[in-house]
């Protein structure tokens, strides 16, 4: 067993892992922190993604061990200071870019990591971006135009409701 | 317009603030403590004589606590089926059983030899890497017509062949039909396989056991559309627990397409366990283990005949399907190319004649059952493309001929054995016609074709039938459940009231869609109603959510429970302003009498009924709670018509979607909002069904799609943004809400529309392709323009 410390959410959290232990089962299982999803096992599906300094990471494609040190930020975190939803959060909500819920919150971690390095994308540049985010719900339709309306585009030409 | 929160408003769905901030509990977030592990192992081979599982090495190795393998399951009962099919000659369906662990022989990739229950995960998984199989591998049969033949290889050594059961419907008919297509102008045929398809909800299944030897109740958390029918199953069939010692939670869960609605071996073993092991038990699918481990769907090989007079009406209609089971007969299998399908086989036209022929064959691969749609796709792939082939041999407007054979008079009884209430195929697809802009198609296609790529038009009807129903009827077509639904509306002192409900939610939006209909039944602000589900010990007795029933169904019970709330709050209320309850009217959370300004508040009513101190207690019971179950008299009919627009690149066979439109008639709609995301959904799972998805085995039995590196999920880039329309209404006519339900049209309408499509762009280049078999993989299409 090895000792592992990391920022999470702004808060040092530390613990014991194996080796092989991944980051989301650190997180998941250690930390309580259970908004990071397992929803595959060969790291396509995307509902384990969190930043790591960051940058957005598959939390099933790393070893807790690896996060040592650094910054690591969950679904948990994202919400406004006085709990409110985030305008990424909020988007998802206003244009109904979730059912189920569980790819979710990795569909909102990329969000916000494809906004910080491009705050207006284009339809085609969304698509693209979530490429490593499967959702089996909602056929995209909803998730792709809430992020468009997160950026601040207008979306009101894309379908009713 | 509807007033805010109530019905046919776009209400944001209050569910979503738990889901976007990570709060939800969905059951791999619930860990026990003392909780131990458990992992299977599972049969890499398709089918074997097990001559020993060896687990003297395992049984020694760190952390583990029990090893189980098929022996220690002697006695306990197998995994029930739900639905028995008679077959064409009056006998009953053959039924092998189902053990929980392999007994004796395996006979699909993925069935569980033995089980370890170990302190961790990885602990459990270890050791049943040391567990020892002397396995005496057989020859597996794949393929439907060869596990047929004279000598094949059977899956079960104690049935006759690996027919199932052999289906006629409607058997009266089959003379009848085989009469007309002598006497037809035009018989167009097509022969197509409808393939094998994983669910794949994004949450992989999991089950946790519980049993507490001080009161001897047991739990199940499990990631389940309907716990009541796995207490039901689990307790009566396997584990001869009874109901009242068993609770079933399924809390939040993260999606299911019919893939949760069966009863699985994990659930039974997870529950055996945690009594065998004192210990609660674990498991967590991963999604290998899900690709080989739930149950999959369609997978069918079908010849359909179309015959037509010599003025285009169609005149008979003919099909034999044979449809794959798999090596066990999963919860509700028998019921889907039966029931589930033959009975749609009229679609949106007046065909006079129909025979249905469907032969279940057994192989040693996963069962196979219920998947989005459920029977419902297959039909309408079957009828929506023989049609397409046949506009193209008259050489007639596919649009066309299928206005002319429309059903237009309703109620329609179709000669098999349904009765459609209402519709109206025609305002559906003129609304089709104008949205998708048809009339512009021929400007698009030059456009499309100055870039060098082939354009597509495919259009294409649907029909389905949902709220699976009524009770008596179903019990008479085999099924061994009742197909009603329940609700308790449980109102607090202060005016707030709790719904439970046996419908169960799993990303459909109940808990906002739910609260809409009483809000607007009783005048009071949606946020006043909670919807507690998902759990046996909290809800009345309840069949679940799947083929579209929960507002059909569910919301019919909730309405008539709180239609009781009313009654008895009326009576109440007559008291209470000294006046006769025939005066009584309930308007905008008051009630109030008839033709004078008294009025009481709905609050005041309800506190009344807790806190009896000025109340007819000699007439009333004080309290405000009501149940009602409810058995819908037919499956409701939602209908649409669809359109698709495809560019195909000549070069490489890449199909490209640029247009997609759904034209779809649900009745009443709840919440808009839920309903269009619903249909975004079905879309985007047909859609990959056409173009993309594929469970593929190869002749050994092998599983070669195990994950989603080898089995092509839809993914944001392959679709686009879709218009649906759901403004052509034409309400139900037996069920309080007027509503048909909407989960499984897209994943019905769309396959056959994208065929339909890349088929009008290939002959639009010349080719002479009448048909590819889905997935239309840019390598099968480009295979088919090289003829």
């Amino acid at each position: 067993m090895t000792k592992v410390a990391m920022t999470v959410n702004g808060t040092t959290r530390s613990g014991e892992v194996e080796g092989r232990t991944l980051l989301v089962h650190f997180l998941r299982d250690q930390l309580g922190l259970t908004g990071t999803h397992v929803g595959c096992d060969t790291s396509q599906c995307g509902a384990c993604v969190v930043h790591v300094d960051g940058m957005p990471v598959k939390a099933c494609t790393m070893f807790a061990i690896e996060a040592d040190g650094r910054e690591v930020a969950t679904i948990e975190g994202q919400a406004n200071a006085d709990g409110s939803l985030n305008t990424i959060q909020q988007a998802f909500q206003d244009h109904h870019g979730l059912q189920c819920g569980f790819c979710t919150p990795g569909m909102v971690m990329s969000a916000a990591a494809l906004l910080k390095e491009n705050p207006r994308p284009s339809e085609t540049e969304v698509r693209e971006y979530l490429e490593g985010n499967i959702c089996r719900c909602t056929g995209y339709h909803n998730i792709v135009k809430a992020i468009l309306a997160a950026s601040g585009q207008d979306v009101g030409a894309i379908a009713a409701e | 317009m509807p007033k805010d929160g109530g019905i046919g408003a776009s209400t944001k769905r209050r569910e979503d603030v738990r889901f976007l901030t990570g709060a939800g509990n969905y059951t791999d977030d619930i860990n026990i403590r003392g909780q131990a592990h458990v992992h299977f192992l599972r049969s890499d081979v398709a089918h074997a004589t097990i001559n020993a599982v060896d687990t003297a090495a395992a049984k020694d190795m760190p952390g583990v606590i029990r090893i189980f393998t098929g022996a220690d399951f002697e006695g306990v009962g197998g995994l029930p089926c739900g639905w028995q099919v008679t077959d064409r000659h009056g006998q009953p369906m053959q039924e092998p059983g189902h053990p929980v662990i392999a007994r004796g022989k395996i006979r699909h990739v993925g069935e569980i030899v033995a089980a370890v229950v170990a302190e961790t995960p990885e602990q459990a998984r270890d050791a049943a890497e040391a567990i020892a199989l002397d396995l005496a591998e057989l020859p597996a049969v794949v393929d439907m017509k060869a596990a047929l033949a004279d000598g094949a290889t059977k899956v079960h050594d104690d049935l006759t062949g690996n027919l199932c059961y052999d289906w006629g419907f409607v058997e009266e008919n089959r003379e009848a039909v085989n009469e007309a297509f002598t006497k037809a102008a035009h018989v167009t045929t097509l022969e197509l396989v409808n393939q094998r398809l994983v669910a794949n909800p994004m949450e992989p299944r999991v089950a946790v056991g519980d049993y507490n030897r001080g009161t001897g109740d047991h739990t199940l958390y499990t990631t389940s559309q309907n716990p009541h029918v796995i207490r039901l199953l689990m307790g009566a069939f396997v584990l001869g627990i009874p109901e009242h010692k068993l609770r079933v939670v399924a809390p939040d869960v993260g999606g299911g397409f019919g893939s949760k609605i069966f009863h699985y071996a994990e659930e039974a073993f997870c529950t055996f366990a945690a009594k065998a092991c004192n210990r609660p038990v674990k498991w967590t699918s991963s999604r290998s283990e899900a690709f080989m481990s739930d149950a999959h769907g369609r997978d069918h090989v079908t010849k359909i005949e179309l015959a037509l007079d010599a003025q285009n009406n169609f005149t008979a209609l003919r099909t034999e399907t044979y449809a794959n089971m798999g090596a066990y007969l999963s919860t509700f299998a028998p019921s889907v190319p039966t029931w589930l399908h033959g009975t749609l086989m009229a679609g949106n036209y007046k065909t006079p004649l129909i025979y249905v022929n469907v032969k279940a064959v057994f192989t040693n691969t996963v069962p196979v059952d219920a998947y989005r749609g459920a029977g419902r796709p297959e039909a309408t792939y079957q009828l929506e493309r023989v049609i397409d082939k046949a506009a193209r041999e008259l050489g007639v407007d596919p649009i066309a001929l299928r206005r002319q054979n429309f059903v237009t008079e309703f109620p329609y009884a179709t000669p098999v054995a349904v009765q459609y209430d209402t519709g109206d195929y025609v305002a559906t697809m003129d609304k089709l016609e104008q949205l998708a802009d048809l009339a512009g198609f021929p400007a698009r296609r030059r456009e499309s074709e100055s870039k060098g790529l082939l354009r597509g038009l495919g259009v294409n009807c649907y029909i389905e039938a949902c709220g699976i129903a009524p009770s008596n009827l179903v019990g008479q077509l085999g099924a061994r459940a009742g197909l009603y639904e329940s609700a308790t509306v449980r109102v607090n002192a202060t005016g707030g009231l709790v719904v439970m409900t046996g419908s169960h939610s799993h990303g459909q939006g109940h808990e906002t869609a739910f609260p809409q209909v009483i809000a607007e039944m009783i005048g009071i602000d949606a946020d006043m109603i909670e919807i507690v589900h998902g759990d046996t010990a909290n809800t009345p007795m309840g069949m679940g959510t799947y083929g579209s029933r929960s507002i059909a169904v569910g919301g019919s019970a909730m309405v008539r429970a709180t239609e009781k709330i009313i009654s008895k709050a009326k009576k109440i209320a007559a008291h209470l302003m000294e006046a006769s309850e025939a005066d009584i009217e309930l308007k905008d959370g008051a009630f109030g009498v008839a033709g004078t300004d008294k009025s009481v508040a709905w609050g005041d009513v309800c506190l009344a009924a807790y806190v009896p101190h000025n109340y007819p207690l000699d007439d009333i019971e004080p309290g405000l709670e009501e149940t009602a179950f409810y058995d819908p008299s037919n499956f409701t009919y939602p209908a649409g018509a669809y359109a698709c627009e495809v560019e195909v690149d000549p070069e490489t066979g890449k199909v490209r979607i640029v247009d997609f439109t759904a034209v779809d008639d649900f009745g009443n709609v709840i919440n808009p909002m839920i309903v269009s995301g619903q249909v975004h959904g079905g879309l985007a799972q047909g859609i990959g069904q056409a173009l993309l998805e594929s469970c593929v085995y190869d002749e050994n039995g092998q599983l070669l799609s195990a994950s989603y590196m080898d089995y092509a999920m839809p993914r944001a880039d392959d679709l686009p943004f879709y218009k649906v329309d759901h403004s052509c209404v034409t309400p139900c006519t037996h069920n309080p809400l007027g509503v048909k339900g909407c989960g499984e049209a897209g994943a019905i309408g769309s396959p056959p529309a994208v065929v339909n499509a890349v088929v009008d762009a290939l002959q639009s280049g010349g080719k002479a392709v009448t048909h590819i078999d889905m997935p239309l993989s840019p390598s099968r299409v480009w295979a088919a323009m090289q003829v």
